[in-house]
């Protein structure tokens, strides 16, 4: 279980570009749940979701994972816990490692690294029948380098790299957002099967009203740092775009422009 | 070109092989760009050098002028991690810090080992001029660290400081500590160089203050060099085209100095080896690529 307690988040505290990024968010997500974050630029979707893998230090409040208080851990401590994709598909692999040479540095996440060879025979196997899922063809392609692979193709093999070891919360950085309508609709479907398949508990930020509403058990809302509504159930699976739209106006008391959030 | 000047021009060329796989580390791998090697480079020999004219045991010399160039890697690194100091910067502090520490433990500008107990010594016993023999004895050196330092970054812990200097962020959400990786890769790499300004002292019969003025654009161009012949696309042939580049750097500048033609004389070695290097780096731009399939 993951539980965010009057969480705050502040950038350049004493200069005159301060920003005041989280204001106090409360969040408990249950094992199992997929809760997706919508919300305009500046909302705080990106400095959740760093509050959560311990990329930014929180200036206040406390985060816990599995019950561990682990507010004060960095990232690669809480790599054990915590699995990533991110939004650039640059930034979830190493372009000049291989494909298997990835595969195995994700394979290892939060574990003791040893001397033993990164790979051997009997580890490349599980990648290549993980790979086959894809139906892209990687998995006859185990040594060439990451760099190799187009946008889509480099996604999908960091969602596949953040699920080879189990995590108690996976966090999807509107992972397809760079991508093309049909490679995004790919990597959305893999993501969606992959998640049901392994029973992850699972957070996924997204610019997309539909696809915010369309995947997942649970949505969230941020605006200006705070969390504006939280649904899920059937009242959730009644909700359309336009009913977003209203709940926002409602609870703001302001209508959202329109190019804040794309409403396809 | 005698043959004494040929196999000079190789053992030298093995030496900055050593140099060669330090950098390709921390340039490479790291994506690092650290000057402390011209000062882990006469560390090396300075500490050997003083423990060798004072009755050690050659092999413990070497050994302890290893853990000397790792300990200054590993300063380098820290004041890059953890003080934050621009990683060039911090090299240089650290460069220039040595030279003052090199003269404190030589005690004076040069030690001279002539007649010394040094790992070359058995190699007097052996049926072979000692041209041949020292060339021979540096190849085993140096084949024996290129395997251990590939097989290490083939490792899980190898692979994870590969990513280190590829992609930290990455690194980091895959649960790797990259300060640390930074700090044990910045030791190992400037012990190879340590060993490599050891080996040096030992071979050439002296230490000298001095004689790390310009061991990072040699190594530089080694590595460069080589990686034009080789292409580095694996570990092991990175690790290749450091060896090769080195030895045919060291065999180019033999050949140019004995040349006459072109009138070049030693003391240009250092203007040779900067437009070398410029070359190296600026002409692959210029050269005409094959379209990607």
């Amino acid at each position: 279980m993951i539980r965010l307690q009057q969480v705050h988040v502040r950038f350049g505290v004493g200069t005159p570009l301060e920003t005041h990024a989280l204001r106090g968010v409360d969040l408990q997500i249950s094992e199992g749940e997929f809760v997706t974050v919508i919300g305009s630029n500046g909302a705080g979707k990106s400095s959740l979701l760093n509050a959560l893998s311990g990329e930014i230090a929180v200036s206040s409040g406390q985060v816990f994972i599995d019950g561990r208080d682990v507010t004060r851990l960095d990232t690669a401590a809480r790599a054990a816990l915590v699995a990533r994709v991110f939004q650039d598909p640059l930034a979830g692999s190493c372009e000049f490692l291989t494909i298997e040479e990835n595969l195995a540095l994700a394979d290892a996440r939060g574990r003791r690294r040893g001397l033993r060879p990164a790979l051997d025979e009997a580890r490349k196997q599980p990648y290549r029948d993980y790979l086959a899922r894809l139906n892209l063809g990687l998995e006859n392609r185990l040594q060439d380098k990451m760099g190799l692979l187009s946008g889509g193709q480099r996604q999908a093999v960091s969602l596949l790299m953040a699920t080879l070891q189990p995590s108690k919360i996976l966090l999807l950085d509107e992972h397809t957002a760079a991508l093309d309508p049909k490679t995004s609709a790919f990597v959305l479907d893999l993501t969606r099967q992959i998640i049901e398949e392994k029973q992850c508990t699972a957070l996924m930020v997204t610019h997309s009203m539909k696809q915010a509403l369309e995947v997942g058990s649970r949505t969230i809302m941020l605006h200006q740092g705070r969390i504006i509504f939280d649904i899920s159930g059937d009242e959730r699976a009644r909700l359309g775009v336009k009913d977003l739209l209203d709940l926002f106006s409602q609870s703001q008391g302001e209508t959202l422009d329109d190019d804040a959030l794309l409403l396809g | 070109m005698s043959q004494i000047a040929f196999l000079g021009a190789i053992e030298t060329g093995l030496i900055y092989a050593l140099v060669a796989l330090g950098i390709y580390l921390s340039f490479r791998v790291l994506e690092f760009p650290d000057l402390t090697v011209d000062g882990s480079f006469p560390l090396g020999a300075a500490v050997s050098a003083v423990l060798i004219v004072h009755g050690w045991n050659p092999w413990l010399a070497t050994g302890l002028a290893v853990v000397a160039g790792a300990l200054a890697g590993f300063v380098t690194g820290w004041l890059n991690v953890r003080l934050k100091i621009l990683h060039l910067l911090a090299s240089i502090l650290t460069m220039i810090a040595l030279y003052s520490i090199n003269l404190r433990i030589m005690g004076k500008p040069n030690i001279a080992l002539l007649g010394e107990n040094t790992l070359l010594t058995p190699l007097e016993s052996l049926d072979l001029p000692y041209y041949v023999s020292t060339p021979m004895a540096f190849l085993v050196v140096v084949l024996i660290c290129a395997a251990l330092l590939v097989r290490f970054l083939n490792s899980e812990t190898g692979l994870a400081l590969r990513a280190t200097g590829a992609n930290p962020r990455m690194a980091r959400a895959q649960g790797v500590r990259t300060g640390w990786m930074i700090l044990g890769g910045m030791a190992l790499s400037n012990a190879l160089v340590a060993l490599a300004g050891s080996l040096f002292a030992q071979s050439q019969g002296s230490a000298d203050v001095t004689m790390g003025v310009g061991v990072i654009v040699v190594g530089l161009a080694s590595v460069i060099g080589g990686e034009a012949i080789i292409s580095p696309g694996t570990v092991l042939k990175a690790a290749l085209a450091c060896i090769v580049g080195a030895i045919l750097y060291r065999l180019a500048i033999a050949f140019a100095l004995n040349l006459d033609l072109l009138g070049l004389k030693a003391q240009d070695l250092n203007l040779v080896t900067s437009i070398l290097v410029m070359m190296a780096i600026v002409l692959p731009r210029y050269r005409l690529r094959r379209p990607v399939a």
